[in-house]
């Protein structure tokens, strides 16, 4: 497990060790990557951010054109392996969860300890430090040093 | 009114029952409940099911025959558990004083019916 973050370790290293999940990213909503786990080359965790950001937007879309709150938490069921996507609001702005697990764990157990997970970052976040807006500007540059920093190159 | 409500209203029934709860044992998510405050049916359903779910694989793993019933006790009451035709298992969660014979008897009952 890697973390930008160290008071995100804890909560994520306990969730981890109550779901069995296999890989897990959180990230920023604009798709910067705070944490990781299970993932062995940068060019996926770059690809999974991508693509969470990119659904979680999309859902929040079919949600305000639907007239309803955000939706919690979107689980794509498969053979083999499932994965879970969820947004959540933290003291450092909203941000997202993918977890992806396997028959070994069921989603109710990935479920509800992803929301004891985000109970827990939501107690221990530093409230002294805003979050960094991402800007069009930096974002690569952000993107890229996340990634320099998770995967020790 | 359901088989799944049907089944939890005779559970519910039993003294000292503080809740039961129909569960997909594949998923641990909660299908139908009938809990007193305080107990979290969402958990629940997560842990006992996934309980469930170890123990028919340790049976199977052992070339036994699947539980028909599971108890797990504890300082301050029980947990029951019956696994159910179609994945799904009846979950209930008790207290140190419930009558834990008659439970298990409407418990196994209501778990055949349910389909």
């Amino acid at each position: 497990m890697r973390s930008l973050e160290p008071w995100v370790e804890l909560p994520l290293q306990t969730f981890l060790d109550e779901s069995s999940a296999r890989l897990t990213l959180l990230m920023t909503s604009s798709g910067q990557v705070v944490a990781q786990h299970g993932f062995s080359r940068s060019l996926d965790v770059m690809t999974a951010a991508a693509l969470g950001a990119g659904i979680g937007a999309s859902t929040d879309e079919l949600a305000r054109l639907m007239g309803s709150p955000r939706f919690e938490a979107l689980v794509h069921h498969g053979p083999r392996q499932s994965c879970l996507l969820s947004g959540f609001s933290t003291p450092r702005g909203r941000w997202i969860g993918l977890v992806v697990f396997g028959p070994e764990t069921t989603v109710g157990i990935v479920q509800l300890f992803f929301d004891q997970m985000v109970q827990q970052l939501a107690a221990v976040a530093p409230r002294d430090q805003p979050a960094a807006p991402a800007l069009a500007e930096n974002f690569e540059h952000e993107l890229d040093a996340s990634l320099k920093a998770l995967f020790g190159r | 009114m359901t088989g799944a409500q049907a089944a939890l209203d005779r559970v519910t029934r039993v003294p000292g029952v503080r809740g039961a709860l129909v569960a997909s044992a594949g998923d641990g998510l909660v299908v139908a409940e009938q809990l007193m405050d305080g107990v979290d049916g969402r958990a629940a359903a997560a842990l006992a099911g996934s309980l469930v779910g170890r123990l028919v694989r340790t049976a199977d793993g052992a070339g036994r025959r699947p539980p028909a019933f599971v108890q797990l006790r504890a300082e301050r009451g029980s947990i029951l558990a019956a696994p159910c035709p179609n994945d799904l298992v009846l979950i209930a969660v008790v207290g140190p004083d419930a009558n834990v014979g008659l439970a298990r008897l409407e418990m196994l009952d209501a778990a055949g019916r349910l389909d």
